[in-house]
């Protein structure tokens, strides 16, 4: 049996100038070809305007086992929210 | 349904008590509603009935192609081919989100492929019955897309994440599928006799077919239990075959044709519609590998396969040379 093809992660920006969005993968032979087959499997109804294609083998990711230590110091930090702080109702435009 | 009857392994539904912790905590994420992830902890037995489930969906997307690609060439106007090549063409789409969802899970799809070759891994019953007339493409859209919905939105909301995000995708591209093809039923219908009497006689074919798609009675079944507990089967195959009977028949009575099964009435203790018995033997039979097409099905995916591996391979090639060529210039 032959190798596979590498895997290929894909990534749409949508029309309406968001950020690309991961939309899921496919095996391409290269960087030209996944674009191509990533127009036909994820672009058919117009989902987009420009397409990225990453070799999964090159994507690093944190390890759902870091979750505690990466994440949590945030949680405690609510004052980055605006809602920690109430206005009083009298004052407008903020 | 597009994945039927699949085994989880189980023997019999696990207690907590009887859990590791790492199973207690993972059917707790499952039970609150968090989505599992690739790289998350998960039970074995979770990951190969998930392979199992996604590569049999992803399988049946596939050589679901088949039936309906017989009639591309033949297609009675340039619209209604470009249409069926569109849906088609759809159907490759489901096939590849789904394999790339089974992938992420540790299966490669070379090995799911050759599965398929082999006979190891299932495809959905329905695609081994023939597609004798243009009517037929009419039936498909309009019962087996519409038996895959039934199937594919309650599946939106199953434990996994790549599995979950598939199906949300698939179902956002159905609802053409499915009336295309009652459009084709309706022209049918409003047309001569004889092409109302085609209608008819797909309707008498793809009926039962269809309603065994949903796979047998499962509400007792230890395998379902297993499934329901890790949601990765969210309503029982009965529950699914009823809603599919309520929806479709007035369908029907909207087009002037008829279900060929006389047992079928409206119940009105029940609220239900009441159906007659559904020949097993026949689902069996064909799961076996005793269908009309089954070999034929098989017969022209590793034709496919076999003939593409040339083009798969200088494709290959080609990419290496390319990127030697460019290593060298830098
Ligand atoms: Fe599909
Ligand atoms: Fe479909």
């Amino acid at each position: 049996m032959s190798r596979e093809w590498p895997l290929w992660e894909i990534f749409i920006r949508s029309q309406h100038g968001l950020a690309h969005k991961h939309v899921g993968s496919l095996h391409a032979p290269d960087a030209e070809m996944a674009i191509k087959n990533a127009r036909d499997v994820y672009t058919r109804r117009n989902e987009g305007v420009s397409i990225w294609a990453v070799r999964s083998s090159e994507i690093a990711a944190s390890s759902p086992g870091e979750k505690g230590p990466l994440f949590e110091p945030a949680s405690s930090k609510v004052y980055r929210h605006p809602t920690f702080f109430p206005m009083p109702d009298e004052v407008k435009h903020i | 349904m597009y994945a039927q009857m699949v085994d989880t392994g189980a023997k019999k539904l696990r207690s907590p008590e009887e859990m590791t912790p790492e199973e207690r905590a993972f059917q707790a994420r499952v039970d609150a509603d968090i989505k599992i992830e690739p790289k998350d902890w998960m039970p074995e037995a979770y990951r190969k009935t998930l392979i199992r489930q996604i590569s049999q969906h992803a399988h049946s997307e596939i050589v679901g192609m088949l039936p309906e690609g017989n009639w591309i060439t033949r297609a009675p106007t340039l619209q209604r081919k470009a249409i069926l090549m569109a849906k088609v063409q759809d159907e490759a789409g489901h096939g590849l989100y789904l394999y790339c969802a089974a992938e992420t899970l540790g299966v490669s799809r070379d090995q799911m492929v050759a599965d398929l070759h082999s006979g190891k891994a299932k495809y959905s019953s329905i695609f081994n019955y023939p597609t004798l007339t243009w009517a037929d493409i009419g039936a498909i859209g309009w019962l087996v897309d519409g038996a895959a919905i039934m199937n594919q939105i309650p599946l939106c909301r199953c434990s996994f994440g790549p599995y979950s995000r598939a199906m949300i995708r698939v179902c956002k591209e159905e609802s053409f599928h499915q009336r295309q093809g009652f459009d084709i039923m309706i022209k049918l219908c409003r047309g001569t006799p004889e092409q109302k009497a085609m209608a008819q006689d797909a309707l008498n074919r793809w009926w039962w077919p269809s309603l065994m798609m949903f796979g047998p009675p499962d509400a007792s079944s230890v395998h379902s239990a297993q499934s329901a507990q890790w949601k990765i089967k969210i309503l029982s195959n009965d529950e699914l075959r009823q809603r599919f009977i309520e929806q479709t028949v007035p369908q029907a009575d909207f087009l002037g044709i008829t279900m060929p099964d006389p047992d079928l009435k409206w119940n009105p203790e029940r609220g239900h519609y009441d159906f007659g018995a559904i020949d097993w033997s026949e689902l069996y039979e064909v799961v076996k590998g005793n269908g009309p097409c089954n070999r034929d099905r098989l017969r022209a995916r590793v034709e496919a396969w076999e003939n593409g591996a040339w083009v798969r391979e200088a494709a290959l090639a080609h990419a290496a040379k390319r990127a030697a060529a460019a290593e060298k210039a830098a």
